[in-house]
């Protein structure tokens, strides 16, 4: 007798902590300018505290279904919505709320939508996991796994086409790269030579489970690159710093001409995988160290020994506060959707209807 | 005027529209250098060059992720996917994504874009390569879904696809593509949600859509013979679904039949039996009646397939019986 197909030789929950990599210290050297660090470290607070204060509204039932944070992981979207341009895409999952702020969609829509009120950037038909603002280049949240990176290919094919320098860029998990959708995806974008980036957000679980044990490879999205032709890139996605070099390179390249990439950024969720879960099956030393490394704590640090003092950084945060609150009153104050609501824009007429 | 195989219609009806918008590109497995499988996008890549008809890798998803973001971005894709037995392949991109883009974010997003894909049975290719699953789309809210039944129809029901600013599931029939029709020259340009009286009659109307619509032609003739006017209409398109023509026609002969190649349950016939129950029972004289696939799998061998999908034979006999 066996006892059955097992993937790991550990208990669940009871594998080895896996540490963060200590701060390089050559970021502090980085050639980014001033302007831009202290706008970075403003991104990250306004991501912080606007999952914060929805981590709140959660508990106060002002925000209902479920939702997905991204506290812990600001540095990734807060890097690459700076070095993307304006009419760049990008393309996030359902833990998107992040990837939405960095590319300047305004609070006040986004508590709207959370909250669901007419005021949503979605008028309440989407919620947190579809937040879109194609004016700000944000062309979805996508709550599938995989299926957005095929669709980032057909935004920068259509860059590609129209003759414009366009970048897209697709954020996914680690869990992702276990699903047919990223290997689709990864071999069509080089084929096609397209100016897309994947960017694999490694947290370390896939949901519950800690990607390790359910991989062949240990890095998944990096260890799959030559497989596709493609560098093998990690970054440290706890250090905006790291993130905004290895993303101003890719976006570069892409808008040269030069192709995809995949970026793999090593990073963790303070909490669990959504709101149901409080992430009990990862070891206390692992949630120790990580959290020692958090992004804003490290950026603030650093912008320290570079000079800032600590009244810019705190005027910065009483700043984003305030501003949360402001968009927080506003959506709290706003109508919810009209009942009619439900019967538009499913049709390019704006209504549903499907027959004479 | 010209005759026109559906097949050579397909690649008419898509350089019409590539000639005419630039923002138009057809991708697909072989559908370039060797003009499709079906040999039904001979000639593009010849004329457009390969920036605008690609060949692709057996990648489902990848494609059709490839059609949506490029729709949502200005352009007007037309994607094919090879047999439509595929879509469960990549059914997601289908059903969450491309239907419900537009809903999902209130109008932001755009998704215009054509998914061509041969469907149907009738080629002996066994239950992977067989399926008619135009009730798979049309049970989705987001998406418009056309089946053409001629030559003509296929270009002018194309030109109406790729210009509609929804996505559209485009059935072509496998078992159709070598059947020829009479074509005017020029530009054709049809219209989604139309469906069209084939042949009018008095004492029953017979709804059939794609290769169903033939067999049910011939089938009313041979009910004429017996002295029963068939009034037959051709569906076209089931999203938008023209329940006034259908209506119409049952106020007019008091019986209906849906001839349906889906397998039974749930087919598309069923749709229009609950729609013309709820709102036109008391025209009907008699129930009515779905001649449709048994709910099986298709199965390979000639006279196993013959005897599931509706014949002339079948179609002719049960409207018969059922009127004597």
């Amino acid at each position: 007798m066996t006892n059955g197909v097992r993937a790991v030789d550990h208990e669940y929950g009871e594998h080895d902590p896996i540490l963060p990599a200590p701060v390089d210290p050559a970021l502090d050297q980085a050639p980014i300018a001033q302007e831009t660090r202290l706008a970075m470290y403003q991104l990250q607070e306004e991501i912080r505290q606007v999952e914060k204060e929805l981590h709140r509204l959660f508990l106060e039932g002002l925000v209902q279904g479920t939702s997905h944070l991204y506290l812990g992981m600001e540095a990734t979207a807060t890097a690459f919505g700076t070095a993307l341009r304006p009419d760049d895409y990008t393309f996030a999952t359902y833990r998107g709320h992040g990837h939405t702020l960095a590319r300047g969609v305004p609070m006040k829509g986004v508590f709207g939508e959370m909250l669901g009120r007419s005021s949503g950037i979605l008028g309440g038909k989407g919620g947190s996991m579809h937040l879109t603002s194609v004016e700000h280049g944000m062309l979805g949240s996508y709550a599938i796994i995989g299926a957005h990176l095929t669709i980032a290919n057909g935004a920068a094919w259509s860059a590609k086409y129209r003759g414009t320098d366009q970048v897209a860029v697709a954020f996914f998990g680690d869990g992702t790269t276990n699903i047919g959708a990223f290997h689709e995806a990864l071999n069509f974008a080089v084929v096609y030579d397209l100016p897309v980036i994947f960017v694999c957000e490694n947290n370390l679980y896939m949901e519950y489970t800690a990607i390790g044990d359910i991989t062949a490879v240990p890095n998944p999205a990096a260890d799959r690159a030559a497989a596709y032709g493609l560098e093998r890139i990690i970054v440290d996605g706890n250090d905006a710093d790291a993130v905004y070099l290895e993303a101003s390179r890719a976006i570069e390249k892409a808008r040269a001409g030069g192709g995809p990439s995949l970026i793999e950024s090593l990073t963790y969720r303070h909490g669990g995988h959504s709101r149901a879960d409080p992430g009990k099956y990862r070891p206390q030393e692992e949630i120790d160290a990580w959290m020692e490394r958090d992004p804003i704590a490290t950026y603030h640090q650093r912008l320290l020994r570079l000079g800032v003092d600590e009244g810019t950084l705190t005027g910065i945060s009483t700043d984003v506060a305030r501003r949360v609150e402001e968009a927080v009153e506003h959506a709290k104050a706003s109508p919810r959707p009209s009942l009619e609501a439900s019967h538009t824009n499913v049709y390019a007429d704006g209504g549903a209807r499907w027959r004479n | 005027m010209a005759e026109l195989s559906y097949r050579d219609a397909v690649a008419r009806g898509i350089a019409q529209e590539m000639e005419r918008d630039e923002r138009v590109f057809l991708i697909g497995e072989d559908v370039a250098g060797a003009g499709g499988v079906f040999k039904a996008t001979v000639g593009l890549l010849d004329q457009f060059g390969p920036g605008r008809v690609v060949d692709t890798p057996i990648s489902e998803q990848a494609i059709l992720g490839a059609a949506m973001g490029a729709a949502m971005t200005g352009l007007r894709p037309i994607a094919e996917i090879m047999f439509s037995d595929f879509f469960a392949v990549c059914w997601d991109i289908v059903v969450n994504e491309i239907a419900k883009a537009r809903y999902m974010t209130d109008g932001q997003v755009d998704v215009p874009l054509v998914i061509r894909s041969a469907n149907g049975g009738g080629a002996r290719f066994g239950a992977q390569h067989s399926q008619s699953v135009e009730n798979w789309a049309m049970a989705i809210p987001g998406l418009k879904v056309v089946a053409p039944s001629t030559p003509e129809d296929v270009i002018g029901l194309m030109a109406a696809s790729v210009r509609d600013e929804d996505p559209v599931l485009f059935f072509e029939h496998k078992t159709l593509y070598s059947h020829k029709g009479e074509v005017p020259d020029g530009e054709i340009v049809d219209e989604l949600g139309k469906a069209k009286v084939v042949r009018k009659g008095t004492d029953a109307t017979i709804v059939a859509l794609a290769m169903m619509v033939p067999r049910a032609l011939e089938a009313a003739e041979r009910l004429a013979e017996d002295g029963i006017s068939a009034e037959v209409i051709d569906v076209r398109s089931l999203i938008p679904l023209d329940t006034a023509t259908i209506l119409g026609s049952v106020a007019k002969t008091s019986r209906l039949y849906t001839v349906e190649e889906n397998p039974r349950v749930l087919g598309w016939g069923a749709e229009i039996a609950s729609i013309v129950a709820d709102e036109a029972f008391w025209d009907l004289d008699a129930p009515v009646r779905r001649i449709t696939t048994p709910h099986i799998p298709l199965p390979s061998s000639a006279p196993l397939e013959d005897d599931t999908i509706p014949s002339v034979e079948r179609i002719h006999r049960e409207v018969k019986e059922s009127m004597d």
